[in-house]
């Protein structure tokens, strides 16, 4: 036993290596990516921002009524954004929003495409589970503290870690969608002539579509509930004021800024909820 | 002329083709070959000619091969060895071994394909369903429309032309995997079980719009059916599949006449005989009637009276009995009841059997203007029973 604990196996300490050979070999690349991430968030929110809180409630009111015709879903959005307003937090809610907003993009960018290539190649696939296991199990603050590192302060290492933890939805379910299309639907995309692009696009795609769709939803929720745990690395947004909370035992803007999470969370979930994915709910 | 020659064609599905192959030519059967090296045998050594305008059907139970060999022609499945031949033009292209570019020019302009389950696109309109194919022949979007819209009105479902497939009832959505076919304007046209998913009574009324759709276009079908009574109703010519091959094939009067195994036998014993056999192949010939002196001797005191082996008149004791020359669609409610028909040879047994009904009396079948032999209620029973089959009575 005691040889065991002698011999201890350095595993963290070949993390540290390795990412300490990272901050050196590649510092270059991550202050690229870092500082055009960052110049890409804060004049996204600067923008918003700038312009009066009521245009803003009014083109997203716009938006989402071009995207569901729900009356109800309108007074709802309306009385959420006021509501916030009032709490002295949509500065904060931009800051949540537009982050959410960008994880996800980059998210699904990424991750559908690597779904479709794992659904066409189920070697690719079984490589891939433990990885996705892992970015979705580790516990989140254990990597926010190499990307902290390699990023430094601010929204960008939030916005990574956010990705890291939401894009195995997309790929999962992507991946899922693709490789249950009917065999019959292939057959006869096949029979009538479609390329394998052809096949993608027209058979494949629309068929995984539903399943596409859900991973999107999920992919934003959570993304939201990793932008909260953000704001420990300097991410700005809605987490900020409930780290603060936490920190000085202050019920009242724990409280506040819990319910506007709440909110952003529910007027995202309802949004997504596209009409043709309403069997996935 | 012929649109599809499907030559010594094996289908192995599995990766130890190169030990597969051998093993099938010892010898070893299916299920052999499966415990020996995983591999599946799909087909063996199939050989079949499609000509042009001719429906032929691959029958057999599930598992048989059919489907696997309908596949074979459009190269949905890849042959392990053999050649299938489809006509593009004036060539005959070799779709075992044919690159992607012919492969998708035959899929696209050569070679259209139904599916048993539909296989429609359920996010698409039916219009958009039908000019699928039509896409993927690369025709512009308004052009495609119009044309998917004419193929709707000739299935007769124009009206539905913008629903999605699931607001439709199966033989509906048949008749739209159907249009979408035709609308491809190929020559060749696969169908694999296309009305097997179906009720009864559907089924039968789209195998009638079938019979009458490739009467107007005259195309060359291969058609999958596990149902005899399908394949003989719609088939110029069936082959029958066992456990991956081709065990008969020949035309439906054939296959019912003369089965060549106890597989073939099990399928015609319980299929309806009357849509098949002709007068021929039921009749008492001539020659196994007692002649004297030119006279031929019938039930109910009456007997024939021949000259050259041609008939010159029925009589009975009293006299002439009246005699009357069957044609096709004749009304026989108008004709006396006592009256002897004569019928030609090639009578279908549904017509002599109405006719019987009809007249109660036996009918005299003529050829070429001579009496080949005469049909009674013997020789229907004998169909009926069954007992016509070449084996039965070579065995008993």
């Amino acid at each position: 036993m005691n040889w065991l604990t002698d011999n201890k196996i350095p595993l963290g300490a070949w993390m540290e290596n390795f990412v300490d050979w990272l901050v050196i070999a590649a510092s270059g690349f991550f202050d690229l990516i870092s500082i055009v991430l960052e110049t890409m968030i804060v004049s996204m929110v600067d923008m918003i921002e700038s312009a009066h809180p009521l245009v803003v409630i009014g083109i997203i009111l716009v938006g989402v009524w071009f995207l569901h015709r729900s009356i109800g879903l309108l007074v709802f959005i309306t009385a959420a954004l006021l509501f916030i307003i009032n709490m002295g937090y949509w500065v904060e809610t931009i800051q949540t929003l537009v982050l959410v907003v960008s994880a996800t993009t980059i998210s699904v960018l990424i991750g559908v495409p690597i779904g479709i290539a794992a659904a066409h190649r189920p070697w690719l696939y079984t490589m891939l589970r433990p990885i996705l296991d892992l970015m979705q199990t580790i516990p989140t603050f254990v990597y926010l503290i190499p990307t902290l590192i390699l990023f430094g302060l601010g929204y960008v290492p939030g916005l990574i870690s956010t990705i890291i933890f939401a894009i195995a939805a997309p790929i999962r379910l992507t991946y899922l969608g693709v490789s249950k299309v009917p065999n019959e639907l292939l057959e006869a995309g096949l029979a009538f002539g479609c390329t394998k692009s052809k096949l993608l696009y027209k058979v494949e795609l629309p068929a995984a579509m539903p399943n596409i769709m859900a991973g999107v939803t999920q992919c934003i929720m959570l993304s939201l509930s990793m932008v909260v745990i953000a704001a420990l690395v300097g991410a700005d947004g809605l987490g900020k004021p409930v780290v603060r909370a936490l920190n000085t035992v202050n019920i009242s803007q724990g409280f506040e800024a819990g319910i506007a999470i709440v909110l952003v969370a529910i007027m995202l979930d309802r949004i997504c909820k596209s009409p043709s994915a309403k069997s996935e709910g | 002329m012929a649109v599809v020659t499907i030559e010594n064609v094996d289908i192995v599905f599995g990766d130890n083709k190169a030990q597969t192959l051998p093993l099938m030519d010892k010898g070893h059967s299916r299920d052999e070959i499966i415990g020996m090296t995983g591999d599946v045998v799909g087909v063996q050594n199939a050989s079949i000619e499609v000509n042009e305008g001719e429906i032929c059907v691959l029958m057999g139970l599930s598992g048989s091969g059919k489907s696997t060999l309908l596949r074979a022609v459009n190269g949905l499945n890849k042959i392990a060895r053999g050649r299938c031949l489809v006509r593009d033009g004036d060539n005959m292209v070799d779709m075992a071994k044919c690159d992607d570019a012919t492969l998708r020019h035959m899929r696209t302009h050569r070679v259209s394909m139904v599916f048993q389950s539909f296989a429609l696109m359920p996010w698409l309109t039916v219009l958009e369903n039908v000019a699928f194919g039509l896409e993927m022949q690369g025709m512009p979007k308004t052009e495609r429309l119009i044309k998917a819209r004419e193929q709707l009105k000739m299935v007769s479902l124009d009206q539905w032309a913008d629903k999605k497939p699931d607001e439709l009832s199966g033989g509906m959505r048949q008749r739209v995997g159907l249009a979408r076919a035709f609308a491809m304007d190929t020559d060749v046209l696969l169908m694999d079980e296309p009305f097997s998913a179906l009720d009864p009574l559907i089924r039968t009324q789209l195998q009638d719009e079938l019979i009458e759709l490739q009467r107007r276009l005259n195309k060359t079908i291969i058609f999958v059916s596990h149902d005899l009574d399908e394949a003989l109703k719609i088939g110029t010519k069936i082959a029958i599949m066992e456990s991956a091959k081709i065990i008969q094939e020949d035309t439906p009067e054939q296959i019912v006449l003369n089965p060549a195994t106890e597989y073939v036998e099990n399928f015609v014993a319980h299929t309806n005989p009357l849509n098949v056999l002709l007068g021929n192949s039921l009749m008492t010939p001539l020659s196994e009637l007692a002649i004297q002196n030119d006279k031929v001797i019938m039930e109910n005191g009456m007997w024939l009276e021949l000259t050259d082996e041609k008939l010159t008149s029925v009589q009975n004791l009293e006299g002439e009995v009246p005699t009357v020359s069957w044609t096709p669609n004749m009304v026989l409610d108008n004709i006396p009841n006592n009256a002897i028909f004569i019928v030609p040879a090639n009578i279908a047994m549904r017509d002599a059997v109405n006719i019987r009904y009809h007249s109660k009396h036996f009918m005299v079948l003529e050829e070429n203007e001579k009496c080949v032999g005469i049909l009674n209620d013997h020789n229907f029973y004998h169909a009926l029973l069954g007992k016509h089959f070449g084996r039965d009575t070579n065995a008993a």
